[in-house]
């Protein structure tokens, strides 16, 4: 007796539980590896898996077993040249003798030191951005929103030709064409028979005037049959879709980033390591994030991704000219109930000391009251300047939503953006 | 044979459908019969990659509680299964009635074939012929306790905490080689009666240790007893509280003595204690059998193959393909060569059954020197015989012959790390047969393989610390792991726990959780 059943379709990922269960049990060991790769990796790199090494002695389920040493027979195939009686020289770096045959208990998880395996890049970003959270996320009223999503809704006999939804249409067609053709083939079938009936008569008997007759009638229903459409407009049926309004959050985040002469190539490329880290927390935890590219020296402009990242400039330094600008877009395409607005810059510290207090004004008079927050990073290994010192009193003013941090080297971005960006709960206690 | 051989192969090439497969089961079924192969009904289960690799994952258990160590075991498949550092098995099959095999979608037609024959009707009727799959699983509700364990852990999980549930079973999973009676036969677990007998077993289970720990002297008189607690006569008998050590005999039972007697352990604590002791007894048999499961297989894949052959059910491509994998299956390289890692069970099992029934049908003179009793017997008979009442220690002691030990080319090997070099003990000679038989069996056996340790005291009277023997043989000392083993079954005793190596009543090494001062063994 068998019974054949095909498990295919369902029950996929039945090991997931488990497999989560064993990464929240390495969680610290592996946060240790996702934390070096974000380090290390470069920024166009950060969408893809990573290979995790956890010590294999961390790692093990220990059990009973024998150590090493004593005396033991070890049963092996193979015998080439051996007779009894031989001494053979004891293989070298092996312990306690071969180890054949005893099914490798005796050195397993001392022979593999590191357990390796895939995170998928799901995983990798979960653990890069485990525990954190974008500040001040606030729940936009809905009515507000003009975010729909499209859902299907059943079918109509009105559409466009993109939304045919072909099964339907045939089965519609298919349906109507039997309907069609059953009476004319009862009436070909009776036709049929009775030519049949006519023609079985004996000759002197037939009436050829009624063949004639039934012919002409079989040939006409022939034609008719023939002549039921394949398909017709009235079969064909259309996926309907109607617009859902979706409740979402949508939050626009301004990348504010100094390119001035004393922004070096190394200054630059922390940068840009930070804003990619954000913008990849971004896309990871919220639908619709818009990003807004603003660039700076002496002037400032609203320039692409593209441009803010790779294309050079120099000259001085006059910080509020970006923020104006900052301000005015805000003024223009993102009216403050409906978005919540984020602004993260990226500088070297450097200013025109008495554009620092222009600065603060700005920010205290007309941004910060805007903004959901603000996050400033400073990249310089050197004592901080005019613009570190006024920000220093924004901070006073808006503890909760303004943060101010300094970076030296690459090494340090991952660790300020945690600490920028890390739950608010675990902050306050 | 030419008048069969007419006949039209069942399919061809490599692709497969379940109609053909459904059509190969059952000529297959028909052969089987013919054999008189005693099989439980089949259940086979076409399943995709990912689907063998979970099923690889929780060993082969169709239902598994959750734990990080599947988990781990699935990421360990998966990554050396992409990097082709590894072939999935191509079959999976289970003891339970009905017998669950699993083919991937994968396989050619052949494989699909080969699987059908290999484990649906070679594993199948070993499962349910060898006496101790007969004595230690019970194939009809393995499935249904496995079900009953999964929610019952996943109960525990949902009222104590995953890491409570996660810290009992790493210490459970360590000592589960330790959960089986070696000479008991067990009573077979069933779910039904375990979700309903097991709120009564946990108050009951709970009574019991109560009496043993009990620190108040007794009470004369049991005037207060409550309804359902224990009658008087029943109260101590095991004479616990009347002196003498306790347990009165060693007990090779970890997992059952510390589910029975471990002071502190919470009702549901032993409950999953139990479910893993109960499923450590149910893949003991497999443990066991290695060799005699595989190679049991293989003799009936190998022969219905042929037979599918001779009758003209396949054609000749799909035979070669098969030689070729069969070939591959039971391959075993020298002991030299870069690719071995130990004896193949399935090569050695085959070579074995196959030499069996040579002896039967052409035996030679060694034959009827060595195997009086079944040399010119009917080969069928015989095979069924060796099959049914053997393990592999008593199998190989029993009926590996001078033939296959000079084919394999078996040799003994010596290593003691007194004596500086290693010795070639014996060979496939006439001198060496029964001393490379006797070895090879005793390499099989459980008892060799894993260190015998017994719990011996546990001091009710005093610091309630447990002892445990490890009877020490040939010298061979513990592994490094001992420490960690310990530490767990501290956790799940409660007080301290000591390990005694001993050699002949010396005592050689003393293990102690917590650690404490080694102090001299006196």
């Amino acid at each position: 007796m068998t019974y054949f059943i095909d498990r295919r379709p369902n029950a996929k990922h039945k090991s997931a539980v488990n497999r989560q269960r064993f990464l929240e049990r390495y969680r610290k060991h592996i946060k240790r590896s996702v934390e070096e790769a974000v380090n290390r990796r470069s920024i166009t790199d950060m969408e893809r898996g990573e290979k995790i090494s956890i010590p294999a002695k961390d790692i093990s389920e220990p059990v009973f077993q024998h150590g090493p040493g004593g005396a033991r027979n070890i049963v092996s195939p193979g015998n080439k040249e051996f007779v009894a009686g031989d001494k053979i020289r004891r293989p070298s770096g092996q312990g306690g003798g071969s180890g054949a045959g005893e099914g490798g208990a005796s050195n397993q998880g001392e022979g593999v030191d590191e357990f390796a395996f895939t995170l998928s890049r799901e995983e990798f970003l979960e653990f890069v951005f485990d525990g954190l959270e974008l500040p001040h996320l606030q729940r936009k009223p809905l009515k507000s929103l003009e975010e729909v999503k499209m859902v299907r809704a059943g079918l109509s006999r009105d559409g466009v030709p993109s939304r045919i939804s072909i099964t339907r249409s045939m089965r519609e067609a298919y349906a109507r064409r039997i309907a069609m053709r059953a009476p004319i083939k009862r009436a070909l079938k009776e036709a049929q028979e009775a030519l049949e009936a006519e023609e079985r008569k004996d000759p002197v008997l037939r009436n050829p005037a009624r063949i004639t007759e039934l012919k002409a009638e079989i040939e006409r229903l022939e034609k008719r049959i023939a002549g039921v459409p394949f398909i017709d407009t009235y079969d064909l049926r259309y996926h309907q879709l109607s617009a859902q309004p979706q409740p979402s959050n949508q939050a626009v985040m301004f990348c504010v980033m100094d390119v001035s002469g004393s922004m070096t190539q190394n200054h630059k490329d922390i940068a840009k390591r930070f804003f990619l880290l954000l913008y990849l927390f971004l896309e990871k935890h919220y639908k619709k994030v818009e990003l807004v590219f603003v660039r700076h020296h002496t002037a400032a402009r609203e320039v692409s991704e593209e441009e803010f990242f790779y294309s050079r400039e120099t000259g001085g330094t006059i910080v509020s000219s970006a923020l104006n600008l900052v301000n005015k877009i805000i003024e223009k395409r993102y009216p403050v109930g409906q978005w919540n607005l984020y602004v993260a810059q990226a500088s070297d510290g450097d200013n025109w000391d008495d554009d620092s207090n222009i600065c603060r004004d700005l920010l205290v008079k007309q941004l910060m009251p805007q903004l959901q927050y603000y996050a400033y990073v400073e990249i310089t290994p050197h004592d901080h300047q005019s613009l570190w010192q006024e920000y220093e009193s924004v901070v006073k003013e808006f503890p909760e939503r303004f943060a101010m941090r300094q970076i030296v080297e690459a090494g340090d971005i991952y660790p300020v953006f945690r600490e920028l960006f890390k739950r608010r709960l675990s902050q306050s206690q | 044979m030419s008048a069969t051989r007419k006949r039209k192969p069942i399919a061809t090439g490599s692709d497969w459908n379940f109609s053909v497969l459904e059509r190969f089961d059952a000529e297959l079924a028909r052969l089987a019969d013919e054999y008189r192969l005693d099989t439980y009904p089949n259940q086979i289960e076409v399943i995709t990659t990912e689907q063998m690799m979970d099923a690889y994952a929780s060993v082969g258990m169709p239902v598994g509680y959750h734990h990080w160590s599947f988990g781990k075991q699935f990421l360990a498949v998966e990554q050396a299964y992409k990097r082709g550092q590894m072939g999935l098995a191509y079959e999976l099959v289970i003891n339970s009635d009905p017998c669950i095999a699993y083919l991937m979608e994968e396989n050619t037609l052949m494989m699909q074939v080969l699987v059908m024959a290999h484990a649906c009707y070679g594993h199948n009727s070993f499962f349910k012929g060898n006496y101790l799959f007969r004595t230690w699983t019970d194939a009809s509700s393995i499935v249904d306790y496995l079900v009953f364990a999964r929610q019952y852990i996943a109960k525990c999980e949902e009222r104590h905490g995953v890491q409570a549930v996660e810290q009992l079973l790493d210490a459970c999973h360590a000592l589960q080689n330790y959960g089986v009676d070696r000479y008991k036969r067990p009573s077979p677990i069933s779910a039904e009666e375990e979700a309903k007998r097991q709120d009564e077993r946990e108050s009951y289970l709970q009574t019991q240790v109560n009496l043993l720990w009990r620190t108040i002297p007794d009470n004369a008189e049991h005037g207060e007893r409550l309804p359902g607690s224990l009658l008087p006569e029943e109260d101590d008998p095991l004479g616990l509280h009347s002196g003498g050590r306790y347990p009165s005999e060693p007990q090779e039972n970890l997992l059952y003595f510390i589910e029975k007697n471990a002071p502190l352990l919470a009702p549901w604590q032993r409950e999953i204690v139990r479910i893993v002791r109960k499923l450590a007894q149910y893949f003991y048999p497999q443990r066991q059998t290695q060799v005699m499961n595989e190679g049991w297989a293989c003799f009936w894949h190998y022969t219905l193959m042929n037979r599918l052959y001779d009758d003209g059910n396949v054609d000749e491509g799909l035979m070669l393909e098969f030689l070729q994998s069969h070939a591959a299956v039971i391959n075993q390289p020298a002991f030299d060569h870069p690719h071995f890692s130990g004896i193949n069970p399935y090569a050695l099992g085959f070579a074995i059954f196959m030499d069996i029934k040579r002896i039967c049908e052409a035996p030679t003179d060694e034959d009827r020197e060595w195997f009086p009793d079944i040399a010119g017997t009917p080969w069928r008979e015989t095979l069924e015989f060796a099959m049914r009442n053997f393990k592999d220690e008593s199998f190989i002691q029993q009926f590996l012959s001078p033939k296959v030990m000079r084919d394999h080319k078996l040799f003994l090997v010596v290593d003691d790390d007194q004596v500086e070099t290693l010795e070639v003990a014996a060979i496939h000679n006439e001198q060496g047969y029964r001393q490379v038989r006797e070895a090879l069996a005793t390499q099989y056996a459980l008892s060799v393989r894993e260190p015998n340790i017994q719990v011996v005291e546990a001091a009710i009277r005093g610091d309630r610390s447990l002892t445990l023997h490890h009877v020490q043989d040939s010298r061979r000392p513990l592994g490094r792991s001992v420490y960690p083993v310990i530490r767990h079954l501290q956790q799940l005793w409660g007080f301290p726990v000591h390990l005694v190596s001993l050699e002949e009543g010396r005592v050689t090494r003393r293990f102690h959780w917590p650690v404490e001062d080694e102090s001299p063994a006196s």
